[in-house]
């Protein structure tokens, strides 16, 4: 504690005895006693005021719903005014209150400081665990499975269980943290990748020719026949689509609550089998091999963005939970940190190898898997990190997949032989939703959340870049939004020819054919209209003689040549 | 090395298993992704569960022989009402049990008028026979009688005083103590059709006549204040209980127009969408709502100040609607009509009866402002405004806006060939008041 400027906050005669030990100015403290404790006072004030417009501040920046103001002042109806004006202040008085609840979050978040000498990325998990409680130690763990790896894996939604599937063909499903197996089955072909689908009941095993849907106990409930050689899956859980991508580059999203197969669009651009989601606008990034990424919705059959990211094949990507940072990685030996706004890169790393895998967690931590090695990187996104937050080495085994556990501090990492859970501390989200995702959730919690998420569905085509959209007025210029349409029908109509439409609509209205009928009705309106034009006329006339230096008004007349000296 | 993680006990959820599980909210926005998304699938399941749910129609009461011309309601007592019909008969029903429970040849040839006595549960009742009759519940025969020279169209009683109205060819003031009328009210109308008290300027009188007048009288000085002429005739009044200077007249146009009794020269607004002439009209008990039946065999409701109804009720079997009334806890229709039932409807057609928990209300108060958020999306809009309609109906309405159109287009044909300002634009709200007289 610095003397003077925490003095306000004690009461005046500790504040004395304290600066005394302290620096021994007793008389100057002493005499500023009375003044000091209205000075707290006010402090006090100053700082409760300050901490008030901190949390309106954070409320504006992190709660509000990104609504521009419109410009009210400029609205000359009077109830529309009011009506705007009580929705934003609502809005306002939402945002801030939603900052203020911040304080009723129980949980705080993990996290690991050196002290000293120490660097976080020399930490080994061994030292780690001398340091954790026991409840943290049992979430360090190493299944070693090397026969049939390497292995991929898959946490559900709410990060209580856990699937993986080996290469040559094991799939086992289980509640990783209390090690309850729910299923293991064998399909005794390659599996490449598996994926939950909305909860643990189900889930998608991309396999050596289609891909199926199995339920928890394992038992083959669906066999996707038009997902063939598919090397990459997803699952959009708000919009229970699940796509794959494959070998033969043509992206398919299947419905998995109608069974409807919704859009199958085809890449051109060769085998695929980088694939992330954007959990933001569900919109489906993928690599490809020209170094290219392409974003995707069911809606259009073409790529809404194509960035060309890298100089060689793209290896990994990984979107961040906000949406607003991807990185990816090639085998040009770099990984890049890309902000998905404005399709510009933030910041671009060098790998020592072309790193293969890439997962990002719920508070933003990087990991990225190159060969055998792990780095995590802390607050990569914003600004060029030295060093990494953490690493760590699968001797001999190289790494297949990475996840992060939601709601833990926990990397999942499946590789040649096995699968490896790592505690990396402030990687995830501390406090749960209930009514989103419960890793506690009972029976009864999980059938009545699944019923529903099915209710609110969402539609296939409600995807698109900007989620915000629906429900709002589209400002843009009318060109643009013609544009825009243009292009829509051109993707989803390749082979045809854009011709503008301008409908006729209205040719033959009454209206139209009553003003071609009265084209030679004289009204005064259109009377009103000639005068006008004809008053125009001659006054560009006029201006175009006085330019010339011509008389204006009067026609020229004998007189005329004594008026040199006005020219 | 400092080291801290996300580590929950294994009670978490719950600490002994006689707990409820606990209940962890995060407002974050990024766990709670597709928000608008989300919000329109829900409006938009809302409002199909809406149309889904709306069955307005709860029962028809049946038992007069002949049909109901008029009803009345208790201002104070819920579940009472009693009807006249075409053949004289006066029943009392209990909507509580949906069934008549008083009944009584009261006049000869139809009985044209109903009004309850606001302070006690007597009412009154006037028919073609130029006869008043007061009854009570407790007894077959009537409490007392009025004779008059003329025969009735319509009686409303004073809200506070022993005073009556009852209108013929003139508005005569009857005290409940005296056998003759104790006031005659006249200004030019051949036969006044229908009258009605102000329940909260309670000595405000409102009578529509034959000669397409309405006038308003004062029963204090027992003078009339004011008369509006409309193009077409007027059938029935209805004060708005809430805003106690103005009023809704159903017409024979098709149309209600609401007026402030201080300005009768200009319409508040015009309610259009019956496809017949207007017969009856009464205002909810909030003042924000009227429900008004129609020659056209549909009963519907409209905001006290849309152009447009929110609601139509019709069925197969039910005739010409000769009154509607609005039950006193704004949740009810009552309405009689020339088939000789009298038929209770929802106000609002997909409200759920009898009492709801608190998840189920919240559940749809949240949904009703999700609705709200989203009502002019097209989808959620065309579903929401949807209705069937007979085809009788949907044709005539059709056949209506063709005739509306082709007069507009007529008059601004003429706008467009003759000398400017000599076919002036007319306000939609005036365009139908011929003249006032103070």
């Amino acid at each position: 504690m610095s003397g003077t400027p925490t003095m306000p906050l004690l009461c005046p005669a500790m504040s004395n005895s304290l600066k005394r030990r302290r620096d021994g100015a007793s008389t100057a403290a002493a005499a500023s006693a009375a003044p000091a404790a209205a000075q707290a006072q006010r402090s006090d004030k100053a700082r409760a005021a300050s901490a008030i417009e901190s949390i309106k501040d954070r409320a504006a920046a992190k709660y509000s719903r990104g609504d521009k103001p419109l410009p009210i002042k400029s609205i000359t109806d009077k109830k529309l005014k009011g009506t705007l004006r009580r929705t934003h202040a609502k809005q306002k008085e939402a945002a801030e209150q939603a900052a203020q609840s911040e304080m009723l979050l129980t949980e705080d978040s993990g996290f690991l400081e050196a002290e000293g000498m120490e660097r976080t990325w020399k930490f080994r998990q061994a030292e780690l665990k001398k340091h954790v409680d026991a409840n943290t130690e049992s979430k360090m763990f190493d299944l070693k499975l090397p026969e049939f790896g390497p292995y991929a894996l898959d946490y559900t939604r709410n990060g209580r269980h856990l699937l993986i599937g080996g290469r040559k063909g094991h799939i086992a499903s289980f509640d990783w943290q209390s090690g309850k197996l729910a299923c293991e089955l064998h399909v005794r072909e390659t599996v490449k990748d598996v994926k939950w689908l909305h909860n643990e009941t189900m889930f998608a095993v991309a396999q050596k020719k289609f891909t199926y849907i199995y339920d928890k106990s394992g038992m083959e409930l669906h066999c996707l026949r038009d997902h063939i050689e598919a090397n990459r899956l997803e699952f959009l859980p708000y919009h229970f689509l699940l796509a794959t991508v494959g070998n033969a580059g043509f992206l398919k999203y299947q419905d998995t609550s109608t069974g409807q197969l919704v859009a199958e669009h085809r890449t051109k651009l060769g085998k695929c089998d980088t694939m992330a989601q954007n959990p933001y606008n569900a919109v489906i990034h993928l690599g490809h091999a020209n170094g290219t990424v392409t974003l995707w919705a069911p809606s259009m059959s073409t790529p809404l963005v194509k960035m060309l990211c890298h100089k060689g094949p793209v290896q990994a990507i990984a979107i961040d939970t906000s949406g607003t940072y991807m990185a990816t990685t090639g085998l040009d030996g770099q990984m890049k940190v890309w902000d998905v706004r404005t399709y510009k890169t933030v910041q671009d790393y060098f790998t020592p190898a072309p790193a293969s895998h890439l997962a990002i967690s719920q508070k933003g931590l990087l990991a990225v898997g190159y060969g055998p090695h792990l780095s995590v990187w802390k607050d990569a996104f914003r600004t060029k990190q030295k060093e990494p937050y953490m690493t760590h080495l699968f001797a001999g085994s190289p790494i297949q997949d990475l996840h992060f556990c939601p709601f833990e501090d926990v990397l999942g990492c499946g590789h040649a032989s096995g699968i490896s859970s790592l505690v990396i501390p402030g990687s995830g989200e501390p406090n749960f939703d209930t009514m989103e995702a419960n890793p506690y959730q009972t029976r009864k919690q999980r059938q009545e959340s699944e019923v529903h998420s099915l209710l609110d569905k969402i539609q296939p085509d409600m995807i698109t870049l900007d989620p915000t959209v629906i429900g709002r007025v589209d400002r843009s210029h009318q060109q643009v939004i013609a544009d825009e349409k243009r292009r829509e029908w051109e993707a989803n109509h390749p082979t045809e020819k854009f011709v503008p439409v301008h409908r006729a609509r209205g040719k033959s209205s009454s209206l139209r054919r009553y003003l071609r009928k009265s084209a030679n009705v004289v009204d005064a309106r259109r009377e009103e209209m000639r005068e006008r034009l004809e008053k125009q006329a001659a006054e560009r006339e006029r201006e175009r003689k006085r330019a010339k230096g011509e008389s204006v008004d009067k026609p020229r007349t004998a007189l005329d040549r004594f008026d040199v000296g006005r020219k | 090395m400092v080291v801290k993680t996300i580590s929950r006990p294994a009670d978490f959820a719950r600490e002994r298993t006689g707990d409820i599980f606990r209940v962890n909210k995060n407002v974050d926005p990024a766990l709670h992704p597709f928000e608008r998304a989300r919000e329109y699938t829900r409006a938009l399941n809302a409002t199909k569960l809406e149309r889904l749910f709306a069955k307005p129609f709860l029962s028809a009461m049946s038992g007069h022989i002949d049909g109901v011309y008029c009803l009345a309601k208790h201002p104070t007592q819920l579940s009472t009402v009693v009807s006249g019909s075409g053949d004289g008969e006066i029943r009392m029903w209990s909507l509580t049990s949906q069934s008549c429970v008083w009944k009584a040849a009261a006049h000869k040839g139809f009985v044209r008028g109903l009004s309850f006595v606001p302070f006690n549960t007597n009412f009154l009742s006037v028919g073609e026979d130029k006869v008043v009759k007061m009854w009570s519940r407790s007894q077959e025969e009537p409490l007392s009688t009025y004779v008059s020279k003329n025969a009735f169209t319509g009686v409303d009683h004073h809200r506070s005083k022993s005073m009556f109205a009852t209108s013929s060819t003139v508005i005569d003031l009857w005290d409940h103590q005296r056998s003759e009328p104790v006031h005659t009210l006249s200004w030019g109308a051949e036969t006044i059709t229908s009258v009605k008290f102000n329940q909260t300027e309670t000595s405000i009188l409102a009578s529509c006549g034959t000669d397409r007048t309405v006038i308003l009288y004062d029963v204090r000085t027992v003078s009339p204040i004011s008369k509006v002429v409309l193009a077409m005739r007027t059938n029935a009044i209805a004060w708005n209980p809430m805003e106690a200077f103005n009023f809704t007249i159903a017409n024979e146009d098709h149309n209600c127009y609401t007026f402030d009794m201080r300005n009768l020269g200009n319409a508040l607004s015009v309610a259009k969408d019956h496809v017949s002439a207007v017969l009856d009209i009464d205002y909810s008990p909030t003042g924000e709502e009227f429900v008004t039946g129609g020659y056209d065999k549909t009963i519907r409701i409209f905001g006290a100040r849309d152009g447009r109804s929110r609601e139509v009720y019709h069925t197969k079997r039910m005739q010409r609607t000769f009154c509607v009334k609005f039950s006193m806890d704004s949740k009810f229709i009552l309405s009689g009509s020339d088939d000789g039932n009298i038929r209770l409807w929802k106000t609002h057609a997909a409200d759920k009866l009898g009492t709801l928990t608190q998840r189920e209300k919240n559940a749809l108060e949240y949904s009703k402002a999700l609705k709200d958020r989203y009502k002019n999306l097209p989808e959620i809009r065309r579903i929401d405004k949807h209705r069937k309609v007979p085809k009788a109906i949907k044709g005539a309405a059709h056949k209506k806006q063709v005739m509306e159109d082709s007069v507009k287009n007529k008059e601004d044909r003429m706008r467009k060939h003759s000398k400017p300002g000599a076919v002036p634009f007319k306000a939609e709200r005036k365009k139908h008041i011929l003249a006032t007289e103070q």
